[in-house]
């Protein structure tokens, strides 16, 4: 039996030669479960969680096909606000990042969430026009946000160029003082970990080959595992979405892109928040372990290989750089890709399928890592009640036929 | 980092060249006013993204300006042919 993290259980480890029991246990699956979540990353297992905690439905499991947190939720750069334009985004990512305020507590796991401020810089009059109104959209949906102008900028983060001669200068930026980084693959630990103490089965190693449709209805899975039988699925599965929607023999409005990022070698504290600037194209934040995170856009080429092109790489590093030209002898550590799920709106899709009992949450494109709590959250709802959560309800894959898309791809004026 | 060949120029160039523009082999209806929405919907905005090998639309920005398709695995990067507007019109054809 898992045991509550605690001072003493810490304590005790400690002086009994780090002695720790499993966090996770590893399980065969059973043959039949209420409901099968596809995909171990933060969003399926926080689906798999609230499905537990919230709905009453704990005869969950979620079936991985490498290892819990492996894909997206380990590759992004951690950064967290809810300072959308439009209502219908907003409340959503507002909703998550209420989550996030709390989660530490509500999994008894330390995610590391760290409220250090998100700046999204605006470099022209146009840039600042947008900033203002989004601000103003925040404000009246109540999520904190401020617009500062370039010298408020300059006394926060003293090594920020803000000098009138750079190639795009800065003129301003909106501040979301909530806003901040975790510890990524912490949060997909977490969920796992408070999910399988509430008798979820985590299955990891567990690729699903086929999904079984009968009369219009989902029936189950083939796995590399064996049969898994469920009355309803999940797929909360990223860049692949569109593959295990073809097994259902389905076709969304998705294409999946490389994203990259990177990271420096790690350095006494120099940067205390996040800066965004979706101009220059480029976001940055200082990890707790001092490496500098960066992250840039996604290639335009279609891809499922987890690596992008050089030119992202050093477009992101010319932008870096146009801010912060300290920077320019920093020695670069690691890079990687991760393979995300863009829509055509840049907003997710979280809705019911044609498909009885199948549903999709995807879509979150360069994004999705902010809104871990709170997509899990409402899609948990979704799939107990076959009905779409309040805040679900505009991310339903309709909308591409209705025509009510949520505009917030260059509304948002700001890099996801 | 992509070597792409211009079927134009005739010429293997670097990627950055060139610029992606999506799926090929996508038709615009014959009559958009005599389909359904879901119709219209699946041309406008869904695609097949293909996971391995994918016929998709190039143009060669910094070079002739003109597009042209390119058969792409999406899991190797590895391009297996190129071939100009006209010299086919769907994944299947020889």
């Amino acid at each position: 039996m898992q045991k509550k993290y605690s001072w003493y259980s810490l304590l005790k480890a400690g002086l009994n030669d780090q002695d720790w029991d499993q966090a996770i246990p590893l399980i065969q699956p059973k043959s039949k479960y209420d409901v099968i979540i596809i995909g171990a990353g933060g969003h399926g297992l926080a689906t798999a969680y609230y499905l537990a905690k919230e709905c009453g439905i704990n005869n969950v499991a979620v079936v991985e096909k490498g290892y819990i947190g492996g894909g997206n939720t380990g590759r992004n750069t951690t950064i967290i606000r809810s300072n959308y334009l439009r209502d219908e985004a907003s409340s959503l990512y507002e909703h998550a990042l209420k989550l996030w305020e709390g989660i530490s507590e509500d999994l008894n796991f330390n995610v590391m969430f760290s409220q250090r401020g998100v700046y999204n810089l605006g470099h022209s009059l146009q840039n600042m026009r947008d900033i203002e109104r989004r601000v103003n959209a925040n404000v009246l949906n109540g999520i904190d946000a401020v617009v500062v102008d370039a010298n408020e900028i300059k006394q926060q983060i003293p090594i920020i160029n803000i000098s009138k001669n750079a190639r795009y200068p800065i003129m301003g930026a909106s501040y979301q003082a909530r806003g901040g980084v975790a510890r990524h693959d912490g949060i997909a630990w977490g969920f796992a970990r408070a999910a399988s103490m509430l008798g979820v089965d985590i299955i990891q190693d567990c690729e699903v080959i086929d999904i079984e449709v009968e009369e219009g209805r989902v029936k189950g899975v083939k796995t590399t595992k064996g049969e898994i039988l469920a009355d309803r699925i999940g797929c909360v599965s990223a860049g692949h979405s569109s593959v295990l929607a073809k097994m259902a023999g389905l076709r969304l409005p998705i294409e999946s892109h490389p994203l990259q990022a990177f990271v420096s070698e790690a350095m006494k504290p120099i940067l205390h928040t996040v800066v965004m600037s979706n101009a220059v194209h480029g976001y940055i934040s200082q990890s707790d372990k001092g490496d500098l995170v960066i992250g840039a856009g996604i290639d335009g080429y279609n891809s499922y290989a987890q690596r992008g092109s050089t030119k992202i790489v050093e477009h992101a590093a010319a932008a870096i750089l146009e801010l912060f030209p300290i920077f320019s002898r920093v020695r670069m550590n690691r890079q990687w890709g991760g393979i995300v799920d863009v829509c055509p709106d840049a907003c997710p899709i979280i809705s019911p399928t044609k498909v009885e009992g199948l549903y999709f949450n995807c879509g979150w494109g360069t994004g999705g890592f902010k809104a871990t709590p709170g997509s899990g959250n409402v899609f948990a709802h979704t799939i107990a009640q076959d009905k779409q959560h309040p805040l679900a309800e505009p991310f339903h894959i309709d909308r591409f036929t209705t025509g009510g898309l949520i505009d917030e791809h260059g509304a948002a004026g700001v890099a996801h | 980092m992509l070597l792409i060949h211009c079927p134009y120029c005739k010429e293997s160039r670097d990627q950055s060249e060139f610029s992606p523009a999506g799926e090929a082999f996508i038709a615009r209806p014959e009559s958009p006013e005599g389909i359904s929405d879901e119709e219209w919907a699946d041309y406008v905005f869904y695609r097949t993204n293909h996971k391995g090998n994918h016929w998709e639309q190039w143009v060669h920005t910094n070079g002739c300006r003109k597009y042209f398709l390119v058969e792409r695995s999406t899991i190797s990067h590895q391009i297996l042919q190129v071939a100009p507007f006209g010299a086919r019109n769907s994944e299947t054809e020889l």
